[in-house]
């Protein structure tokens, strides 16, 4: 970061109570209580929230996206994961 | 706003022509490009460029109508504007921030716009005369702004798209305030009915010149179809707002600035007259009416709130300076 950039901070909403906060986007403002007061104006306006998240995006560890095949391929071959995999027969009903 | 974002952009790349075509092949079948995938330099400083043009848009679009939140001639009238404005600018920060994921940083954007090196819509540089402008702008460029925006929200960069679809829940309220505004003027008195034509008059044109050039004239249009950033031409989305706005005037009972407006039964829509390119042009490019205005006023928000940030940031440090000491202190 440049000197005299204001920190990004990355934004999470919980809609309702029940549900997870969930990415939303980002903001920068110079400490936390700046970055929550901007991300309440910026992405709640009509009631997306009853909760914010705020987290310095410098603190978010991402995964490579030049790795996505060896990371994520070797899951789609594994089917028997997976309820369908697996035959029990009619008559036995709901499983 | 929007199809005048991509003026000034430089699409041209020299990535290996493997490279290209796979990422084409990307783009063909409809996946989105995320942040951290490769992509061609072409695209991302056309993104760069239109994002960010769009941004500017927004932030300096809040100015025309700011103007008259003072003056809003009711308390209903005045929340609506007040959060309208607003808005705007959470759009612009929604589309810095993701133009902030292809690698600049939001402190660049704002010193290309203070001096004058990135463009915003033509359309805020002329001035809001009379409380009906603030009907006129909502109903007709912010129905501009939608007839562009919602191809946008298919755009095939991720983030761009993402932005799109918040900008444009929220851009609806938008033009059915301002279309609310002015119907109360024309069913008003004769007075009132005057102001909201002579604000029709004067944004009829301008509203067509927000599509940005013709086809035939439009530098970068083909590739940013091919990389799916734009989706229709300038001149099917200026026809589609013009076919869709003509009824909606004609309902207010005001009349359009235009002798060639007429319904083309032939071609099932509106055949319309010249645009003054010249004067498109001369806009563009600083000679508008409020050109100068309008860069002025962001400037001095811009070095007015520089102590705010300095100080801002200095209290961040400070407080996180105190803190390491107390940690310290308790080890």
């Amino acid at each position: 970061m440049a000197k005299n950039e204001i920190p990004l901070w990355e934004v999470f909403i919980r809609p309702r109570n029940g549900l997870a906060h969930k990415h939303c986007g980002s903001v920068h403002a110079a400490d936390e209580v700046m970055a929550l007061q901007a991300a309440r104006d910026v992405y709640t306006r009509r009631g997306e929230g009853v909760s914010i998240w705020v987290v310095p995006s410098a603190a978010i560890v991402a995964s490579d996206p030049l790795q996505k095949e060896e990371n994520f391929e070797p899951t789609a071959s594994k089917i028997y994961r997976h309820p369908t995999f697996y035959t029990v027969p009619d008559e036995v009903g709901h499983m | 706003m929007y199809s005048q974002g991509l003026i000034g952009a430089k699409t041209e790349t020299n990535e290996d022509e493997a490279f290209l075509a796979a990422f084409q092949a990307r783009i063909d079948a409809e996946e989105k490009i995320e942040p951290n995938d490769p992509m061609p330099e072409g695209y991302r400083r056309t993104l760069i460029r239109q994002i960010g043009q769009h941004a500017h848009s927004e932030i300096v679009g809040m100015l025309p109508e700011g103007n008259w939140i003072t003056r809003a001639p009711s308390l209903r009238r005045k929340a609506a504007l007040l959060a309208k404005v607003q808005d705007e600018g959470g759009h612009g920060l929604y589309l810095y921030s993701a133009a902030e994921t292809l690698g600049v940083s939001r402190e660049q954007m704002t010193e290309e716009l203070l001096a004058g090196k990135a463009k915003y819509s033509s359309i805020f540089n002329y001035p809001t005369l009379t409380w009906a402008d603030i009907g006129a702008i909502g109903w007709l460029v912010d129905g501009a702004a939608i007839m562009n925006q919602i191809p946008l929200c298919r755009c095939s960069y991720g983030p761009y798209a993402r932005a799109m679809i918040r900008v444009c829940k929220e851009e609806s309220f938008h033009q059915r305030q301002g279309y609310e505004i002015m119907m109360t003027l024309a069913q008003g008195t004769p007075g009132q009915k005057e102001m909201a034509q002579d604000a029709l008059n004067r944004w009829w044109w301008p509203s067509l010149m927000m599509f940005g050039p013709h086809d035939s004239d439009s530098q970068h249009g083909d590739q940013s179809m091919r990389w799916k950033i734009k989706r229709f031409t300038n001149d099917e989305l200026r026809q589609k707002f013009v076919d869709a706005t003509v009824p909606q005037g004609e309902y207010l009972g005001l009349t359009f600035p235009d002798p060639e407006l007429k319904w083309n039964d032939e071609r099932g829509a509106y055949d319309f007259g010249a645009i003054d390119w010249d004067e498109f042009w001369r806009v563009v490019k600083g000679g508008g009416p409020m050109n100068r205005e309008r860069l002025a006023a962001r400037r001095k928000a811009w070095d007015d709130g520089a102590w705010v940030r300095e100080a801002a940031l200095a209290h961040a440090e400070k407080r996180r300076a105190r803190r390491e000491a107390t940690k310290l202190a308790a080890e």
